[in-house]
């Protein structure tokens, strides 16, 4: 079979392994969801509120469902010898990983669809202004965090220590980088810690497609930093990748 | 262009008559430590061939070189014609391999798992009988995470063979199962042998090398210490033990000659009248030889 065919083949199969896993399927559909209900019934969000809350956790999912899935997955296939075992078959590379990250990628655009219709449906958040905008962040977010998410599990020793590494980084992320509330009122250092990190700056480019209208043009030094980091995650996700 | 199509040519000319695996100063070094250290031999095609050796000996290194897994630092590797360091998609539709370790996607049932792999494969063997060759029919719905063990290792075998390879690797194929499981592997390897197939196998196991290979090979800290068909392997190198009762002592014989030593022995026994009572020849097993081969020095 083409090296097409098997990658549409094992995504398929990835998406029916990920509905098979319960706590996968809630940490990568519930939770986001979870934080947009809740915190909006809890402070009785104020428009101001849901406009910052919305692109924030639709960053949020974008992170959740590719870096911290694929390192979490990744770990997992490497000590379990299920990389190993594909590297013995024909099956390319390629396909497999295609397979392996359009998992991630299907579950990253279908939660931020979610919290943009949730969002629209429950707190009258208006639709995305700018839908190039939002379907651009989105993907960019996606490969930024996909390839970094493959290169963090070069870094976890074992599948134990999996949930450890990725929440130290994915937690500290998501309350520096404007998730919950604006990123501007933090001190200089949490602020200057977030401006270099990705997850700001694809809220950035998120809250323009959802919320301001501002396109990528008003963008580019988020686009910048998130290319920045892309370049440094798709670097060490191939230099330093391990089958075992 | 041309010089690649002759190149290709010659390549499958070569595999067509070839042996199945060549291998001509097998090195490999792990830093300082040289795990392989000029290994060579030849697994012909329709053979069953053998690697016995203690942990650590670079059994496994020298196998995961031929399949693919690791480069090697020195020496010459040919497998059905192919390099395998060069990963050729052409070479791995041809090779199963059977890992020491390997895991499958938890949530997957054999059938989904077994369907998944073989269409990886250009011409693979029908999944259902596949699974029916290993003997996992009735858990063909089963989620691998429920399967046990020897099941597991099953499932690895159906896997394995589910693209009709020419050459399959097994890396301690019956590690963990029970005598009848055992018996039920080695019918499934002489059956693949049967079909013509190549095989490797590496393991502790003497007696599942006595029985299944045509040809061992012995290695330990990196080099062949003997190699030979397991029957041919032993006397050649080693004791026959003849022993029998005389005054209710247990008299014991250690010879390379056993049919002089019985002749004398039989010859006395005649001539003073007696008889050698429970008089016993042991043929040295490959039991022997390994734990004579692999043995530390005492001294």
């Amino acid at each position: 079979m083409s090296s097409a065919v098997l990658a549409w083949r094992q995504f398929r199969f990835e998406r029916r392994m990920f509905w098979r896993n319960p706590s996968a399927a809630f940490f990568n559909f519930a939770l986001p969801l979870l934080f947009l209900v809740l915190i909006a019934s809890a402070f009785g969000a104020d428009r101001k509120e849901l406009n910052v809350l919305v692109p924030g956790l639709a960053g949020l999912a974008v992170m959740a469902t590719t870096f911290t899935a694929l390192a979490f997955n990744l770990t997992f296939l490497r000590e379990q010898g299920i990389l190993k075992r594909i590297y013995g078959t024909p099956m390319p590379t390629g396909s497999y990983f295609t397979g392996v990250i359009g998992n991630a990628v299907a579950n990253a655009v279908v939660q931020v669809a979610l919290v943009v219709v949730i969002g629209h449906v429950a707190y009258h958040v208006s639709w995305p202004r700018d839908w190039g905008a939002l379907i651009l962040f989105t993907l960019l977010g996606v490969t930024c965090f996909g390839a970094l998410g493959v290169a963090f599990s070069h870094a976890i020793p074992n599948f134990d220590a999996a949930p450890a590494y990725t929440n130290a980084v994915f937690l500290p992320a998501i309350f520096i980088s404007g998730v919950f509330y604006d990123a501007n009122n933090l001190p200089a250092v949490l602020s200057g810690i977030a401006e270099a990190l990705p997850l700001k700056h694809v809220i950035d480019g998120l809250s323009g497609g959802l919320v301001t209208g501002q396109g990528v043009s008003h963008h580019l030094t988020a686009l910048g930093v998130i290319l920045a980091w892309t370049a440094v995650g798709l670097f060490f996700a191939i230099a330093k990748f391990r089958w075992e | 262009m041309q010089a690649n199509a002759k190149g290709a040519q010659l390549a499958i000319v070569h595999a067509v008559n070839g042996s199945a695996i060549e291998v001509e100063d097998l090195r490999k070094s792990y830093g300082d430590h040289e795990a392989v250290r000029g290994v060579s031999f030849a697994v012909e095609r329709g053979e069953v061939f053998g690697l016995l050796g203690p942990n650590g000996a670079g059994k496994t290194t020298t196998v995961e070189i031929l399949e693919g897994y690791r480069k090697r630092s020195g020496g010459r590797v040919s497998v059905l014609g192919l390099d395998p360091e060069r990963r050729d998609r052409t070479l791995r539709e041809r090779v199963g391999i059977v890992l020491q370790s390997s895991g499958i996607y938890p949530r997957a049932t054999v059938r989904e798992a077994v369907e998944h792999f073989s269409a990886m494969y250009p011409h693979p063997r029908d999944p259902a009988e596949t699974i029916a060759v290993v003997g996992l029919e009735e858990k063909r719905d089963a989620y691998a995470r429920d399967l046990s063990g020897g099941q597991l290792r099953r499932l690895d075998l159906a896997l394995a063979l589910v693209g009709d390879p020419e050459l399959i690797f097994l890396d301690e194929p019956t590690t963990g199962f029970d005598p009848a499981a055992r018996r039920t592997a080695w019918g499934a390897i002489t059956a693949l042998k049967e079909l013509g197939k190549t095989i490797v196998l590496t393991t502790h196991y003497l007696d599942e090398a006595q029985s299944l290979a045509d040809r061992v090979a012995i290695i330990k800290d990196g080099v062949f210490v003997a190699e030979g068909s397991p029957g041919e392997l032993a006397p050649s190198r080693f004791r026959y033990t003849v022993s029998y009762q005389r005054n209710g002592d247990r008299v014991e014989h250690v010879t390379d000659d056993p049919t002089t030593l019985l002749h004398e022995l039989t010859g006395d026994a005649l001539a003073r009248g007696e008889r050698l009572e429970g008089l016993h020849v042991g043929r040295p097993t490959l039991e022997d030889v390994y734990f004579e081969l692999t043995a530390e020095d005492a001294e």
